[in-house]
C-alpha cells in the first residue's frame, strides 16, 4: 500500500454561488486529498453538481453567475486565473450521457492532443492505446479503432468519454453521474474502473446512488440546499453518519 | 409520511417479531422453572413441545431480514438494526433451548426431594427473565441506559451462579446418594449462568444498533 502521505489537490474556502439573484452555494468549505475518490451525494437541486462544475469553471458560460470566495487546485486559485483552456486540462469532465462526437472512436480519443498540438501519428497512436486501456474499453474497440463511436453501446461510449478524458492526461476528472444512463453490468464497470483510475487520477463524482457512493468512494460529501452538511470517511458516513440530516437522506427518509 | 413507509413497515413487523418471541421464551423459561420447582413432567413435556413454536419465529425472522436486506440494501441504521435483528433472534432462540434443557433436567431428576432450596437458581432465572425483559425493551425503545443495566445484571448472576456451584458440589461431597439430583441442578445452573449471557449479548446487539459500536458488556 502508499506510504505516502496525501497531498491537498483541491481546496475549496468559503465558496458562494449565484444564478443571477438566486443563492446555489452557501460558503462550501472542502478539502480534497489526491489520488482519492470523492462523492458527492444529496438530493436534485442540492448544488452538488453547481459545484462540481464550479471545478472546471463551467458555470462561467451560465448568464449571470456569480462567485465569491476561494478555489485552490493544485496551488493556484482558479478563479484569478484566466487561463480556462490550461485548467480544462488539469480538469477534465465525464457526463451524465456520454457525448461523443459523431466521428471514429480513435478520432474521439485523439481530438484533444490534436488540439493540443500533437500531430505525430505515432505518438497519437500511443496515447489513443494508453487511453483506451486506462478506461477498460481497449479489449472491445481495438478492432474497430476507426468505425464511428456511436455505434457502440451506451456503456463502452462512456468508458470511450473517460479515455478521451484521459487522453488529456489530467490529474482531476470530475463525474457527473456517470452511470446514471447505463445498465446495471456497465455501471459495474465503470465502477472498477474508477476504482482502479484513483491509483492514477484525483476522482470527484457526483452520484444518486447511495450503494455506488459507499463502493467507490474514499470519502463522502452530503450537500443540501445549497451547503455541505456532512464531510467524512464514506465509511462513516454510511454506518454512522453524525448529522440526522445526512442519516435520513441515505437512508431514504427523504429527498 | 415517510418516503419509505413500506421499507418502515416491514422494520416495525419485524420487531413485532422479535417481541414475540422473547415474549414466547419468557413463557417458556417461567414454566420450565415452575416444572423444575414443582417437579411436574407434564408442565416440561409442554415446555419441550412448545420449542418448535420459537425455532419457527427464528426462521421467519431471520428469512424475513434476510429478503428486506435483499430487497432494500438498507444502510447505516437501517442496515444495523436488521443486523442486530439477526443476531437478537439467535441469542433469544438460544436462550429459549436452555428453557428446553432445564425441563429436560426436570424429568432426570423425577419424583424426589427437591434440594432447590439449598441453591440460588430461582434468583437466577428470576434475573434473567428481567434480563430478557429490559434487553428487549432496551431494543424496543432504543435505550442504551437499559441495556447498560442488563450487563450489570448478568455480573449478579454471575456471583449467584458461583455461589450455588460452591453449595452444590459441598453438599455433593457430603450426600453422594442425591448425585443424580445434584448433577442435574448443576448444570441447571450452568443453564441459566449461560441464558445470561446469552440475554446480554441481546443487550450488545442492541448497543450496536443504538450507537453503531462494538459493545462488550460480558467483560
Amino acid at each position: 500500500m502508499e506510504q505516502r502521505k496525501k497531498e491537498t489537490i483541491i481546496n475549496v474556502r468559503d465558496l458562494n454561488l449565484y444564478y443571477g439573484d438566486k443563492q446555489a452555494l452557501f460558503g462550501v468549505d472542502l478539502v480534497i486529498q489526491e489520488k482519492e475518490v470523492t462523492a458527492l451525494i444529496g438530493p436534485s437541486g442540492c448544488g452538488k453538481s453547481t459545484f462540481l462544475r464550479t471545478l472546471n469553471r463551467m458555470n462561467d458560460l451560465i448568464d449571470g453567475v456569480k462567485i465569491t470566495g476561494d478555489i485552490v487546485i493544485d496551488h493556484e486559485n482558479i478563479y484569478k486565473s484566466n487561463d480556462v483552456i490550461k485548467l480544462r486540462t488539469k480538469v477534465g469532465m465525464v457526463f451524465q450521457k456520454p457525448n461523443l462526437f459523431p466521428m471514429s472512436i480513435y478520432d474521439n480519443v485523439a481530438y484533444g492532443p490534436r488540439m493540443q498540438g500533437i500531430k505525430n501519428k505515432k505518438d497519437l497512436n500511443i496515447i489513443v492505446e494508453e487511453s483506451l486501456r486506462g478506461a477498460a474499453i481497449w479489449d472491445e474497440v481495438k478492432d474497430r479503432l476507426k468505425t464511428s463511436a456511436l455505434g457502440l453501446s451506451g456503456g463502452q461510449q462512456q468508458r470511450v468519454c473517460i479515455a478521451r478524458a484521459i487522453a488529456m492526461k489530467p490529474d482531476i476528472i470530475l463525474m457527473d453521474e456517470p452511470t446514471s444512463a447505463l445498465d446495471p453490468i456497465s455501471t459495474l464497470k465503470v465502477e472498477e474502473l474508477i476504482t482502479n483510475m484513483k491509483e492514477d487520477y484525483t476522482i470527484v463524482i457526483v452520484t444518486h446512488n447511495m450503494q455506488q457512493a459507499a463502493r467507490i468512494s474514499d470519502k463522502t460529501a452530503f450537500f443540501l440546499n445549497g451547503e455541505v452538511v456532512e464531510y467524512d470517511d464514506t465509511d462513516n458516513i454510511f454506518s454512522t453518519p453524525q448529522d440526522k440530516r445526512t442519516e435520513d437522506y441515505i437512508t431514504g427518509r427523504f429527498g | 409520511m415517510s418516503i419509505r413507509e413500506n421499507f418502515e413497515n416491514n422494520l416495525e413487523e419485524v420487531n413485532r417479531k422479535i417481541t414475540e418471541m422473547g415474549e414466547q421464551t419468557i413463557v417458556a423459561l417461567e414454566r420450565a422453572f415452575k416444572a423444575l420447582k414443582t417437579q411436574d413432567v407434564e408442565i416440561a413435556l409442554k415446555v419441550i413441545e412448545g420449542d418448535t413454536a420459537i425455532d419457527n419465529l427464528e426462521k421467519d425472522i431471520n428469512e424475513f431480514a434476510i429478503w428486506l436486506v435483499a430487497k432494500e440494501a438498507p444502510i447505516s441504521r437501517d442496515l444495523r438494526e436488521i443486523i442486530s435483528v439477526l443476531k437478537i433472534s439467535t441469542e433469544i432462540e438460544r436462550v429459549a433451548d436452555f428453557a428446553v434443557n432445564i425441563a429436560k433436567a426436570t424429568i432426570k431428576i423425577g419424583n424426589t426431594k427437591s434440594l432447590l432450596e439449598i441453591t440460588h437458581l430461582e434468583k437466577m432465572k428470576e434475573l434473567s427473565i428481567e434480563m430478557l425483559r429490559k434487553a428487549l425493551q432496551s431494543f424496543l425503545d432504543e435505550n442504551i441506559l437499559l441495556a447498560i443495566e442488563v450487563g450489570d445484571l448478568e455480573d449478579e448472576v454471575d456471583e449467584y451462579s458461583s455461589e450455588t456451584y460452591k453449595k452444590l458440589t459441598t453438599y455433593l461431597s457430603d450426600h453422594p446418594e442425591e448425585t443424580n439430583q445434584l448433577v442435574q441442578l448443576l448444570f441447571v445452573n450452568r443453564f441459566l449462568e449461560r441464558t445470561a449471557d446469552h440475554i446480554t449479548n441481546i443487550a450488545e446487539s442492541t448497543a450496536y444498533l443504538i450507537k453503531g459500536q462494538i459493545y462488550d458488556f460480558n467483560s
